[in-house]
């Protein structure tokens, strides 16, 4: 065995890449359980593709045949439903996921420099997932895929000059159809898993340069031993993986309990209309996004204006990804801020809530006003950040990490 | 302890009301997907009165019989009375296609007969359960009859000889209006209203199931999972707390 990993190491740096990125990376011993999100969410990004391999060896790609085949494998393929099911709940569970793992550096300033790349590596591969989801929804062939996938590209539509031949050219027909289909089920299944892996390992990679952030927001690599390790850091491996492990046990519990008694989530998850074969002459009553989507969905309908509603959706997205310049306090935790910045983040993380709700609702005047009010609120969050983060009242860091 | 998830998850995911169109207030449909004798029930019921203009073209025969538990005899003799195009007896393998034409039923109702393999998911087992029993006699549509849950359905009220006929009562609402306040019989049918609801309860049972035919299955397998998990928690933990002892 030995020799063998001996015979392998002269040729591939194996041994090299096992001590840098587990056995020999040293992370903060003070992770809580905010910590759990990041290597979940690569759990679900591996369930993912596994799930899916297994699904497209029976899906069929064809607006003639999507539909049946999807309840094909719901009823015909062995164990094709746990597969099915696996996947959609797999997705849910990504959002989740993916969302907590964001508020998490929200919460520890883990965007903060030196750690500028990570955040923006990790809104790519945010952005890649939301635009994977919304393919991956147009695949079932049901109504509320064909009418919400109908909904979310005439949206392009709205920019000026290019907006109908750029909806044509997305859509590859007039109407959402067939073409659309297998143009959607190609990115789905080969382009963007390709691009979200790609984003993920850029992702570890820069992490692993830096170093992880961690609750108190300390720098552990100012503090080393004689040997060169950071006096608060223990090796990922084992610490981390056995800890991990059973975080994963507690993840695979709940995502149990909504595969095998929720999977519909009560509509949420998979929504009722689309288990009606799609039908482009018959308009669903009511055409509401996956529940992951419905934050930005609020934003949209609270515009009364079409193009800069699109405009407002698109800059809830985007600002996202300037947090590390909006927010100019030097200290990272919360832990350490003020007592304005612990305010305004429980006001944004409320504000992202209640705007999901408000999207499913059915448009009636108080939605429309709560809807606008809660946008602003959302922006709100930014603007109040970057003018008060600057000369921010904030208490003393310690040196080393406190438990 | 399994039923103590169901309730913490009831709690979470409270059931979303999806009452396709006719503001009426649904019926809590008195079902049980592992009674197998009442899906059983049902699925005859479904041959009899559903299946000569409806499909459950993603169901096969056979299915039902296996998650049933009949053998080939009691399956020919319960469900298959059709005939596949080269006349020969319908095989017991064979997905669930109605006997009438998608033309045949557009010349007759003016539109196309949907599929019902799916129409619990799509619609909700509550709502089959009150647009089944919600007929009622209406001068002004085609074929005499309207709904309740369905307004201005095409269907006409196949299962009247059981239930009866019905005539709506109105109420008036202050503004000048008809407003419907609920039903009455005027000419019984060969069910009393009890057995009548028994019936479509078994019906409706038996359309959750075809919707989705593996419930029974994942439940059953779900629970297992679950204490594999709660179990293998218990040793993970210890491993995580053994190695961490030294780490203060």
């Amino acid at each position: 065995m030995g020799k063998l990993l001996g015979w392998v190491d002269d040729r591939f740096p194996l041994m090299k890449m096992w001590n840098e990125h587990l056995a020999e990376y040293y992370t903060p011993k003070n992770f809580n359980f905010w910590y759990f999100f990041g290597s979940l969410a690569l759990l679900v990004l591996v369930i993912q593709i596994v799930s899916g391999i297994f699904l497209t060896m029976h899906y069929k790609p064809d607006a003639e045949l999507a539909f049946a085949s999807v309840e094909h494998i719901m009823r015909d393929v062995p164990y094709g439903w746990l597969i099915r099911y696996i996947h959609s709940t797999g997705a849910t569970a990504f959002f989740i996921v993916v969302y907590l793992h964001m508020f998490r550096g929200l919460m520890y300033g883990s965007y903060k420099k030196p750690r500028e790349l990570i955040w923006l590596f990790g809104m790519f591969i945010y952005l890649a997932l939301m635009a994977e989801a919304f393919m991956g929804y147009l695949l079932p062939w049901g109504q509320m895929s064909y009418w919400g996938a109908q909904v979310i590209i005439s949206l392009f539509s709205a920019i000026p000059v290019i907006g109908d031949d750029l909806t044509l050219w997305i859509r590859g027909d007039f109407v959402i159809s067939d073409a659309t289909l297998n143009r959607f089920f190609a990115l789905h299944v080969v382009a963007l898993p390709f691009v979200i892996v790609f984003l993920v390992i850029a992702h570890i990679l820069a992490l692993h340069e830096v170093g992880s952030n961690n609750p108190d927001g300390v720098e552990i690599k100012k503090n080393k031993d004689s040997k060169g390790v950071p006096l608060d850091g223990i090796p990922f491996h084992p610490y981390y993986t056995v800890k991990d492990i059973a975080g994963v046990a507690v993840f695979l519990f709940f995502f149990s309990v909504v595969l095998f008694y929720f999977p519909d989530g009560g509509g949420y998850f998979l929504e009722h209309a689309n288990f009606i074969a799609s039908d482009p002459l018959k308009t669903p009553a009511h055409i509401a996004p996956v529940w992951y989507f419905t934050p930005f969905y609020a934003i949209l309908r609270a515009v009364p204006d079409k193009l800069m509603g699109v405009g407002a959706m698109g800059a809830a997205i985007v600002v996202l990804f300037f947090l590390p310049w909006i927010d100019r306090c030097k200290v990272k935790s919360i832990r350490y801020r003020s007592v304005i910045y612990k305010a305004n983040l429980t006001v944004f993380a409320v504000t992202f809530v209640v705007l999901g709700w408000l999207a499913m609702q059915p448009v009636t005047d108080t939605i429309t006003n709560l809807s606008r009010l809660f946008t602003l609120l959302y922006f709100a969050f930014f603007v109040v950040l970057f003018v008060t983060s600057k000369n921010e009242k904030t208490k003393p860091v310690p040196d080393r990490v406190t438990s | 302890m399994k039923k103590h998830i169901l309730i913490l998850l009831l709690a979470i995911f409270p059931a979303t009301s999806f009452a396709a169109g006719g503001g009426v207030q649904l019926d809590a449909a008195p079902i049980d997907i592992n009674d197998k004798d009442s899906i059983k029930r049902g699925a005859k019921s479904f041959v009899d009165n559903c299946f000569s203009c409806h499909s459950a073209y993603f169901m096969r025969f056979n299915r039902i019989a296996k998650d049933t538990g009949m053998d080939e005899t009691e399956l020919r003799e319960m469900l298959i009375f059709t005939r596949d195009k080269k006349g020969e007896a319908t095989k017991s393998g064979d997905l669930m296609k109605a006997a009438m034409t998608e033309e045949y039923a557009k010349s007759a109702f003016g539109t196309a007969v949907p599929d019902l393999s799916l129409t619990a998911r799509a619609r909700g087992a509550d709502w089959l359960y009150t647009y089944l029993r919600t007929f009622y006699v209406d001068e002004n549509r085609p074929t005499g009859m309207n709904n309740l849950a369905f307004p201005d359905v095409a269907m006409p009220n196949v299962l009247m000889n059981l239930q009866g006929v019905n005539k709506a009562v109105y109420a008036d609402d202050g503004h000048g209006g008809n407003k419907i306040e609920g039903l009455e019989k005027i000419q019984p049918g060969s069910m009393t209203t009890e057995e009548f609801d028994a019936f479509t309860a078994d019906l409706v049972n038996f359309m959750v199931y075809l919707a989705e035919p593996v419930q029974a299955e994942r439940r059953s397998m779900g629970w297992k999972v679950l204490l594999f998990l709660a179990i293998f928690f218990v040793f993970a933990y210890l491993l995580k707390k053994e190695y961490w002892k030294d780490v203060h």
